[in-house]
């Protein structure tokens, strides 16, 4: 056991922080800006254009075969430069790495990686949240194409993406798991309609509906074997529950250290509740960082965690709801008084953790029956 | 950075863990079982466990804290009747004052809060706890100040000053001293002990804790999961309702949080500068403490009736992590030290 830094990590690190020094927009990290993913896009470039982005990922598809550990400090280095936590996209490559024939691999990670195509993904329906594999968008083979139809919502940036990874039922009359396919399907197309859904902060842009009528993709773009959309939707969401998968520690970090700012400001202008508030976050934050370096160490020994994400996911949101929670401590009255007010923005926003990615209800379940071996109910 | 055991420290884990599982209280009945409490007494002796923090030859310790954080994790998972952290401490305080470690009675310290341990003058004036070092003590070290650093002092502990207390906890003794008790310097010291030398100690103390709680919540979860695997209510195991099952998933995600905070404290002690490693070391108690008695409260409701007898060993583990939330401080006291170093002070409140 050693959490400190081997010579190549110290190495990194320094040459992350020299290179941060210079290169950190300082732009707002919360989700609480309507222009998050423009400027989360140009972060993007900057990070990967600079060889600090897609660490962990295959040196083949732009990343740089490197230990799963250099993103902790990736994220330890972000977090104490205040800048914009790294673009999570760590759950779409994993999938695709996982699934995806070398044709697929090499047509669409590169771009993914780089961020020169954009990404959303296609799974939840109106009917079809937590129940996935009940979804009803069909993709009906049709020459050298499948036409789809359907309606998939809550699909985040769907209107600025390249690329949608979507789930669609292929094959109706297997049981339900079994007859999904993936595809990578281009979004800029007739027969797509995206319909913005503003957000419980009142953010308009990050997540929308997305209407399907006879739009098309190419046989070629189906990721994986037909009826292996399942498959590819379990690894995709059991890395989108992990917080060292998704770089959001930076953010909490982030948030915490702002708090602290504001209090240590105005020492006198606190009450001690409201102090007791943030020094709970920053336990909160700090386990995780602590968890996320711990999972990742893990992986070194090529050790899948599996249904494990599922115990990351609830933790990362007990920590995210109790910063955000800090948040409208701090802020106390502005918060009720000024719609603008970011710790209001925060503090909304983290009520999505406990839902997105699977909601917590459904993570104990996992945890329950998978990881503690009680019985199914 | 890479927070796995080494191939020593994962045979550590091991072994640790098969000897408290072996030589441990399986039952409450258990507890009263002096020839088998005399027998796991012997074998932690014998496999050199309270040495751990003695000094090496050189000055530093024989083994690291993450060490000590393994052993303290396992025989917390067990429950075990058995003095370690106690000893372990007191040894590692009286290397940091070069105190050569004797084959006398094991000598205790005080006490529950870090801040009470600092003696002011030769004389205590304030009731100091000497905890977990066994039943036959006859002495407890204290800290004297000494400048801006201390020197070790000794109270001894005899039926007018101190006596072993019926506390909350059923496996381990504290010794309460009360007020009036003459406190004498420990002869032959090499040295005083720094303030960074008592961070670290602090940090120690904080990191084998923190490192209880976590075998406490691991040891009390095992035995309930198995518990609602095989009660059964309505004709099907009372595991099997989604209500239960979710207090339980609580519990593990509480745990396994607490594993990685406990596991950089333990490292922190011997390898970041002492305040920091106070600081690791009192995020993790906070985090723990809070963690342990929320699985434990959780594991006597899924235990049901039977959960609130003496009979059924729950509450022995709740009570154990009520002493080891209070050594070194609570969670509250966590946050308060916490909030001070990040926050700064506020007029009024140091």
């Amino acid at each position: 056991m050693d959490f400190r830094d081997s010579p190549a990590e110290a190495e990194f690190r320094a040459r992350l922080r020299a290179w941060l020094a210079d290169n950190n927009p300082g732009l707002p990290t919360s989700s609480t800006d309507d222009e998050y993913w423009a400027r989360q896009a140009e972060w993007h470039t900057s990070l990967y254009d600079a060889g600090f982005f897609g660490l962990s990922w295959p040196a083949r598809y732009g990343g740089h075969d490197l230990p799963t550990v250099f993103d902790v400090i990736l994220d330890d280095e972000l977090a104490s430069a205040g800048a914009p936590p790294r673009p999570s996209l760590g759950y779409l490559v994993q999938g695709i790495t996982v699934h995806a024939s070398d044709d697929v691999k090499d047509r669409f990670l590169p771009g993914l990686i780089s961020g020169r195509e954009r990404w959303c993904q296609g799974f939840s329906e109106p009917d079809a949240g937590s129940d996935l594999a009940s979804l009803r968008t069909t993709a009906t083979r049709d020459g050298d194409d499948f036409v789809i139809d359907g309606h998939k919502v809550w699909t985040s940036y769907s209107d600025v993406a390249d690329w949608c990874i979507l789930l669609a039922r292929t094959d109706p009359d297997v049981p339900k798991h079994k007859g999904l396919s993936a595809f990578a399907v281009p979004m800029d197309q007739p027969g797509i309609e995206q319909r913005p859904l503003r957000m419980i902060n009142g953010i308009t842009s990050e997540f929308g509906q997305v209407l399907f009528d006879d739009a098309r993709v190419p046989a070629a773009n189906m990721i994986g074997a037909p009826g292996e959309g399942w498959r590819l939707a379990m690894t995709i969401v059991s890395h989108e529950r992990e917080p060292g998968e998704l770089g959001y520690v930076a953010r909490y970090k982030k948030t915490v250290k702002d708090l602290e700012a504001t209090v240590r400001a105005e020492p006198g202008a606190f009450r001690s509740d409201q102090r007791a508030s943030v020094a709970w976050a920053n336990v909160q934050a700090e386990m995780l960082r602590l968890h996320v370096c711990r999972r990742l160490s893990e992986r070194l020994d090529g050790v899948d965690h599996g249904p494990g994400g599922s115990i990351d996911k609830l933790l990362m949101t007990w920590v995210e709801q109790t910063v955000g929670a800090a948040a409208l401590d701090v802020s106390g009255p502005q918060a009720v008084t000024d719609q603008d007010d970011v710790a209001l923005k925060i503090y909304l926003y983290s009520r999505a953790q406990s839902v997105m990615g699977g909601t917590s209800q459904i993570q104990k379940n996992i945890i329950a029956t998978r990881i503690l071996g009680l019985p199914q109910s | 950075m890479d927070t796995r055991d080494t191939a020593e420290q994962a045979e550590l884990r091991r072994s640790a863990r098969q000897l408290a599982r072996e030589l441990g209280p399986s039952t409450v009945a258990d507890l009263d079982d002096a020839a088998r409490a005399k027998r796991l007494a012997g074998a932690v002796r014998d496999a050199g466990w309270l040495s751990l923090r003695d000094d090496g030859g050189d000055g530093a310790p024989l083994a690291s804290g993450v060490e000590a954080a393994i052993v303290a994790d396992a025989l917390g998972g067990a429950v075990a009747d058995v003095a370690f952290a106690g000893p372990v401490l007191a040894a590692d305080l009286a290397r940091r004052a070069g105190v050569p470690a004797g084959d006398g009675p094991v000598v205790g310290f005080a006490s529950s809060l870090l801040d009470a341990a600092v003696v002011p003058g030769s004389v205590t004036t304030a009731t100091i706890h000497a905890v977990d070092s066994g039943g036959e003590l006859d002495a407890a070290y204290v800290l004297v100040p000494e400048g801006s650093d201390h020197r070790l002092g000794q109270v001894r502990i005899d039926g007018a000053h101190g006596a072993p207390s019926d506390g909350s906890d059923l496996t381990r003794v504290v010794h309460t001293i009360q007020p009036g008790a003459s406190v004498e310097l420990v002869p032959d010291q090499d040295r005083g002990i720094t303030r960074d030398d008592l961070a670290r100690w602090a940090a120690l103390g904080l990191a084998v804790t923190s490192a209880d709680l976590v075998g406490v919540m691991r040891g009390v979860l095992d035995v309930t999961v198995a518990y609602a695997v095989e009660r059964r209510q309505y004709g099907v195991p009372v595991g099997s309702f989604q209500a239960v099952q979710h207090l339980l998933a609580d519990a593990r995600c509480l745990m396994e949080g607490s594993v990685s905070v406990a596991l950089h404290a333990s490292w922190a002690v011997d390898n970041l500068a002492p305040q920091e490693a106070c600081m690791a070391g009192q995020v993790a108690k906070a985090y723990c403490a809070r963690a342990a008695r929320t699985v434990c409260e959780t594991a006597i409701q899924v235990h049901g009736g039977i959960g609130n007898t003496w009979e059924c060993s729950v509450h022995v583990y709740l009570r154990r992590a009520l002493l080891s939330s209070q050594w070194f401080g609570d969670d509250g006291e966590q946050l308060c030290q916490l909030e001070r170093a990040r926050l700064g002070a506020v007029d009024g409140l140091s």
